[in-house]
C-alpha cells in the first residue's frame, strides 16, 4: 500500500485501506468490546437500514458499516469484531486492533458488559492505552439489575477518567446520554483523560528510551507510547501493519534502533 | 507437583496460581482472564477430550489442552 497517513489525511487514508467510501468523511465512531457485549445490537438500533456489509481489506473477518444522524450530523459507525484483547493474536484482534490504531477512529465505544465488569475492563484498558477517544458503554445494565448487579458509573468514570453511559440496548435505554457523550468527546466538548498504567522501572526506562525513535520514524501520528510497549513486547503484527499502512521506508529508522 | 487446568474434570472448580508461558502466549491468557487467584470452572469438554470450555470471570471460553496445560491451579473441588 505504501500511502502515508500524513501526506493524504485521515478521510482519504480511511477510504483507502479500510473499504470507506468517499461519502464517508463524517465522524467516525467505533463499536469495540469483548464478545457477546451487545455490540451489534447496538449498532443494528443505530443504523436501522442504513447499513451495510463487507469484508475487511484482504480479511476473511465481516466489516459492518453503517450511518446516523444525531441533532442533525451524520455520523458513520463501525461494528468492531468481539475480541478479549487488542494483541492480535487472531484475524479479529488484529482487526480490531488495526482500526482502533490506524482508521482512528472520532470516537471508539467500548461496550462492556454490567454483569461481569471485571472480565471487561482488561478490554477497556487496552483501547485507552492506544486512543484518548473512548468512551464506555456499561450495556446490559437491564441483566445487572435483574441479577441484583449495581454498576456505579460515576465511580468508574472517576477511576477511568472516560465518559461512562449506561444501556440496555436491546430495548434502548441509555441511548440518548451514550450519543450526548459520544457527540462531545467527537467536537471536544469533552476531552477524555484515561489512566495511564505504569508499568516496572525496567520497562518504563526502556519506554522512555524507545519512544523518541518512534516519534523519530512514525511521527506523531500514532500514540507512541503504546508504539513502544508493544515493540518491547516484541510484537511482530503491529511491525507487519506498520509497514503495510505506512509503507516501508519510515520503518527504517525504526528497525535500525531494534536491531 | 501442582495440577494444571487441562487435569481439571468437567464441573469442577479451580483457582489459576501462575502461569507456565512467557511473552505473547502468557499474555494471551492473562487476557483470556486468567490471572492468579481468579475462580474457573470447567463446564464441558468436547467428545474427543480437546478442547475443553472454561467459564473464566463470566465468560465461556474454550481451550485446547496445549494452552490448559500451561495453566497451573489449584483444585478447589465442586
Ligand atoms: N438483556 C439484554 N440483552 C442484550 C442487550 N444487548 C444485547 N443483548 C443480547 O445479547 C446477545 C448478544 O448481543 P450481540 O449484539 O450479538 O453482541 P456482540 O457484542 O455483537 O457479540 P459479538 O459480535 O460476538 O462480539 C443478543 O442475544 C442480544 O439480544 C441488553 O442491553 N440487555
Ligand atoms: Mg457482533
Amino acid at each position: 500500500m505504501g500511502l502515508t497517513y500524513q501526506s493524504t489525511g485521515t478521510a482519504a487514508f480511511r477510504e483507502e485501506a479500510f473499504n470507506f467510501s468517499a461519502d464517508d468523511k463524517q465522524p467516525v465512531i467505533a463499536l469495540a468490546g469483548n464478545p457477546n457485549t451487545g455490540k451489534s445490537t447496538l449498532f443494528n438500533l443505530l443504523t436501522g437500514l442504513r447499513q451495510h456489509t463487507g469484508n475487511w481489506p484482504g480479511k476473511t473477518v465481516l466489516q459492518s458499516k453503517g450511518s446516523f444522524i444525531h441533532q442533525g450530523i451524520k455520523y458513520t459507525v463501525v461494528d468492531l469484531p468481539g475480541t478479549y484483547s487488542l494483541l492480535a493474536n487472531s484475524i479479529e484482534e488484529q482487526v480490531a486492533r488495526d482500526f482502533i490504531c490506524f482508521a482512528k477512529p472520532d470516537v471508539t465505544v467500548v461496550v462492556v458488559d454490567a454483569t461481569c465488569l471485571e472480565r471487561n475492563l482488561n478490554f477497556v484498558l487496552q483501547v485507552m492505552e492506544i486512543t484518548n477517544k473512548v468512551v464506555v458503554c456499561v450495556n446490559l445494565i437491564d441483566e445487572a439489575r435483574r441479577k441484583k448487579i449495581q454498576v456505579h458509573t460515576d465511580k468508574l468514570r472517576k477511576m477511568l477518567g472516560v465518559p461512562v453511559a449506561s444501556t440496555a440496548a436491546n430495548i434502548g435505554e441509555g441511548i440518548p446520554k451514550l450519543l450526548d457523550l459520544v457527540s462531545k468527546v467527537v467536537f471536544d466538548k469533552l476531552k477524555p483523560k484515561p489512566v495511564q498504567i505504569k508499568y516496572d522501572k525496567e520497562i518504563e526506562e526502556a519506554v522512555s528510551k524507545l519512544e523518541p525513535k518512534v516519534i523519530e520514524a512514525l511521527g506523531s501520528e500514532l500514540n507512541s507510547r503504546w508504539v513502544a510497549l508493544r515493540l518491547l513486547e516484541g510484537d511482530t503484527t503491529l511491525i507487519q501493519s506498520l509497514e503495510n499502512y505506512y509503507g516501508k521506508q519510515h520503518l527504517q529508522t525504526l528497525q535500525e534502533v531494534l536491531a | 507437583m501442582c495440577p494444571t487446568l487441562n487435569n481439571i474434570p468437567v464441573g469442577c472448580n479451580a483457582l489459576v496460581k501462575k502461569i507456565n508461558a512467557s511473552g505473547i502466549k502468557k499474555r494471551r491468557l492473562l487476557d483470556l482472564g486468567l490471572v492468579p487467584g481468579t475462580k474457573v470452572e470447567a463446564v464441558g469438554r468436547s467428545p474427543l477430550g480437546d478442547p475443553t470450555a472454561y467459564n473464566i470471570r463470566g465468560a465461556v471460553i474454550a481451550l485446547r489442552n496445549e494452552e490448559a496445560s500451561m495453566v497451573q491451579v489449584s483444585k478447589l473441588g465442586n
